[in-house]
C-alpha cells in the first residue's frame, strides 16, 4: 500500500466514522436515559436520508444552497415525528414491563418502517449529490478529496460531540436527563417529569439517526435494506465502546471506520466483517464495552 | 397450577398437528406451508428454551443458517443426499457451533446475551456472503431434492413426503422440550429467570445449565434450518441476518413464550399472515406482520397462549 492509498483509507475511514457515530449516539444516548435499545434506529438513519434527498431533489432548483437546510430539515422532522410517535405510541405503555417486549416493539417498527419506504420511495436507488457537488475539492497532502466528506462531516460529528458533552453537563435540562437516568424514582420524587425527559431523548436520539442518515444521501446512492445494515453498524459501535458512553462512542466509531477504510483497501471482501469481528473481540474481553462501566452483579 | 393449565394445551397440540397432518391432503398448496409452519415451529421451540431462562438471542439465525449450509454444502461439494443424512449433518453441526459461541456467551446475561449472539450471527452472514468460491455469495446455493431412505420422489409426492418429515420431528421435538422443562434440569433453566444467584446458592452452576439449553437450542435451530433449506430448495446467507433472528423472536413471542406449543402457535400465525398477505397484498405483508406484533405486545403481551390464560387465572405479582 502507498502513501496515496493510506492517505485516502485515512480520509475515507474518517468521513465514514463521522457518520456512523451520528447514529450510534443517538442509539446510546436511548439506551442510556431509556433503557431500550431502539431496533427501529436504522430505520430512522434510512428516513432520513430519503426525506433530505426527495427534500433536496425538490429544492435545488430554486437553489442549490437550500439544500444544506432541506437536509437539516428532513433530520428534525424524522426525529420529531417517527422518534415521537415511536416513545409516545409504542414504548410509552410498556415501560416497566419485561425488556423483550421493548426490543420487540421496536424491532415492530422496523418491519413498519422498511416496509413503508419501499412503498413511498420504491426499490430503484435515488441520488442526490447536489450538496456534495457544492463544496470545492481540496487537497490533502496531494490526494483531492470533497470537503464536504473530509470536512463538513467530522466539523457536524465534532460539534455534536462537544454539544452533547456540554448539554449534558452544563445545562440544566442535561443534569435533569442524567438525573433521570441514574435514579428515576428519586428524580421524580423532586419533581421531575420523566415521562417527558423520555419523550424528549428520544426525539433527540432519533433526530441524530435522521441527521446521519441525511448527511450520507449526499454521498451515497440511497438503496432499500440500508436501515437494516445500519442498525447492526451501530449497535456493534454503541455496544463496542459501552452503551451510554458518549466519547467511547465516538473513539469506536472512529477505530471501526479506520480499520474497515484500510480493510477495503486492503481486503475489500471482509469489510462487512470488521465492525463485527471487532464487536465479538472486544465484548469477550470486556462484556461492558471499551469504555463501559464494571456492572456489579445484583442479588 | 400446571395440571390444569397444560392440559388443554397439550389438547390443542394434539389437535394441531392433527390438523397438520390431514389438512395438506385435502389442500395440496397447505402441504409446503405446513412443512414450513412445522420447520420453523422447531427453531421457534429452541428461542422459546431460552426464553424461559430470560435470555432473548438475537443471533438465533446462525443455527438455522447452519443447518441449512450444511445440506447445501453435501449437495454441492459430494452430490445427491438423503434428508435423514441432511439432517443429521444439520444438527451435528449447528449442536458443535451452539456448543462453541455458547461456551462464550453464557457468560452474558440480557442484552449483553442478546448482543453477543447478534454479533456471532453477523460474522457468519458476512461470511457467507463474502466467501463467494464457497458459498455463491448472496445468491445462496441450490439444494436439490434429496430421497428418503434411497427412495426418490416426484415433487408433488416429495411436499409431502418432507411434511411428514417435519411433522414427525415436529411432534418429538414438541414432546423432548415439554419433558426437558418439566424436568429438574429445565426447572433450573426456568429459576435462572427468577432469580439466579439463589440457583447458584443451591449449588449450581448458572452457566452450566445455560448452556446445556443453550446447546438444545442450537440442535433445534439446525435442524429447522436443515428442513426449511430443503422445503425451500435453497441456502441463502439471508437464512442467517439479523433479521431473521428477529423474526424468530417474534414469533416466540406471538405465540406465547411459557408454553413449548406457543412456539407452533406463533408460526402457525406467522406463516399464515405472511401466506395470505403476500398473496393479496404482495407489497405489504411486513407492514401487516408488524401492525399485528404491536397488537400482540401492547393487548396480549403473552402471546396466543396467554390470551387463553388471562381469562383462567390472575396475574401472578411482577413477571
Amino acid at each position: 500500500m502507498n502513501s496515496t492509498l493510506a492517505i485516502l483509507a485515512v480520509l475515507d475511514g474518517i468521513s465514514y466514522a463521522a457518520l456512523v457515530f451520528l447514529v450510534s449516539v443517538g442509539l446510546s444516548l436511548i439506551f442510556g436515559v431509556l433503557r431500550v435499545v431502539n431496533v427501529a434506529h436504522g430505520s430512522l438513519y434510512a428516513f432520513g436520508a430519503y426525506l433530505a434527498a426527495t427534500f433536496s431533489l425538490a429544492i435545488a432548483p430554486i437553489s442549490p444552497w437550500l439544500t444544506y437546510p432541506a437536509l437539516l430539515a428532513a433530520s428534525i422532522v424524522i426525529g420529531v415525528v417517527c422518534g415521537g410517535f415511536i416513545e409516545r405510541f409504542l414504548l410509552r405503555p410498556l415501560y416497566g414491563r419485561d425488556d423483550v417486549l421493548q426490543l420487540l416493539i421496536t424491532f415492530a417498527a422496523f418491519m413498519i418502517m422498511d416496509n413503508l419506504q419501499r412503498l413511498i420511495w420504491g426499490v430503484q436507488p435515488i441520488f442526490a449529490a447536489e450538496p456534495l457537488k457544492l463544496l470545492p475539492n481540496i487537497s490533502v497532502f496531494g490526494v483531492n478529496y470533497t470537503s464536504y466528506q473530509v470536512l463538513l462531516l467530522p466539523g457536524v460529528a465534532l460539534a455534536t460531540l462537544f454539544g452533547l458533552r456540554y448539554f449534558l453537563r452544563k445545562t440544566l435540562a442535561g443534569a435533569v436527563i442524567l438525573a433521570v437516568t441514574e435514579d428515576r424514582e428519586a428524580s421524580t420524587a423532586i419533581g421531575i417529569d420523566a415521562q417527558r425527559v423520555y419523550f424528549l431523548t428520544f426525539v433527540i436520539g432519533a433526530s441524530f439517526a435522521a441527521l446521519g442518515g441525511a448527511l450520507a444521501s449526499p454521498t451515497t446512492s440511497l438503496v432499500p435494506g440500508m436501515g437494516a445494515d445500519m442498525i447492526v453498524l451501530s449497535f456493534a459501535v454503541a455496544a463496542t465502546a459501552g452503551l451510554g458512553q458518549i466519547e467511547g462512542t465516538a473513539l469506536t466509531a472512529l477505530m471501526i471506520g479506520l480499520t474497515r477504510a484500510f480493510v477495503i483497501y486492503l481486503q475489500p471482501e471482509f469489510e462487512v466483517l470488521v465492525p463485527y469481528l471487532l464487536m465479538v473481540l472486544v465484548l469477550l474481553v470486556r462484556p461492558f464495552g471499551l469504555f463501559g462501566a464494571v456492572q456489579v452483579r445484583k442479588i | 397450577m400446571m395440571a390444569g393449565r397444560i392440559k388443554p394445551i397439550t389438547i390443542a397440540a394434539i389437535v394441531f398437528f392433527l390438523v397438520s397432518a390431514v389438512a395438506p391432503l385435502f389442500v395440496a398448496s397447505w402441504a409446503t406451508l405446513f412443512a414450513l409452519i412445522l420447520a420453523k415451529g422447531i427453531v421457534v421451540l429452541g428461542i422459546v428454551l431460552l426464553l424461559q431462562a430470560g435470555q432473548v438471542s438475537f443471533g438465533h439465525a446462525m443455527f438455522f443458517a447452519t443447518g441449512a449450509y450444511a445440506a447445501a454444502f453435501w449437495g454441492k461439494f459430494i452430490g445427491g443426499g438423503d434428508i435423514l443424512l441432511f439432517l443429521v449433518l444439520g444438527g451435528v453441526s449447528s449442536t458443535m457451533f451452539g456448543l462453541i459461541v455458547g461456551l462464550f456467551v453464557v457468560r452474558y446475561r440480557e442484552i449483553f446475551f442478546g448482543m453477543l449472539n447478534l454479533a456471532f450471527s453477523m460474522v457468519l452472514w458476512s461470511l457467507l456472503e463474502k466467501m463467494f468460491h464457497y458459498t455463491n455469495g448472496a445468491d445462496g446455493i441450490r439444494v436439490a431434492r434429496p430421497g428418503l431412505l434411497g427412495l426418490s420422489f416426484t415433487p408433488e409426492a416429495f411436499q409431502y413426503v418432507i411434511l411428514y418429515v417435519s411433522l414427525a420431528i415436529a411432534v418429538i421435538a414438541f414432546y423432548a422440550v415439554q419433558r426437558y422443562l418439566d424436568s429438574p434440569l429445565g426447572h433450573m433453566l426456568r429459576a435462572m429467570k427468577s432469580n439466579e444467584t439463589r440457583l447458584e446458592y443451591l449449588g449450581m452452576s448458572a452457566r452450566r445449565v445455560l448452556l446445556i439449553g443453550y446447546v438444545i437450542s442450537a440442535l433445534l435451530g439446525g435442524i429447522g434450518g436443515t428442513l426449511v433449506a430443503i422445503i425451500q430448495q435453497i441456502a441463502t446467507p439471508e437464512f442467517g441476518f439479523w433479521t431473521k433472528s428477529g423474526e424468530f423472536v417474534f414469533i416466540a413471542i406471538l405465540g406465547g413464550g411459557a408454553h413449548a406449543f406457543g412456539a407452533f402457535a406463533g408460526a402457525a400465525m406467522f406463516e399464515c399472515v405472511r401466506f395470505y398477505a403476500a398473496a393479496h397484498l404482495a407489497d405489504s405483508w411486513q407492514l401487516i406482520l408488524g401492525v399485528v406484533l404491536i397488537v400482540i405486545i401492547l393487548y396480549a403481551p403473552n402471546g396466543l397462549i396467554g390470551l387463553r390464560q388471562r381469562y383462567g387465572q390472575a396475574r401472578q405479582g411482577g413477571h
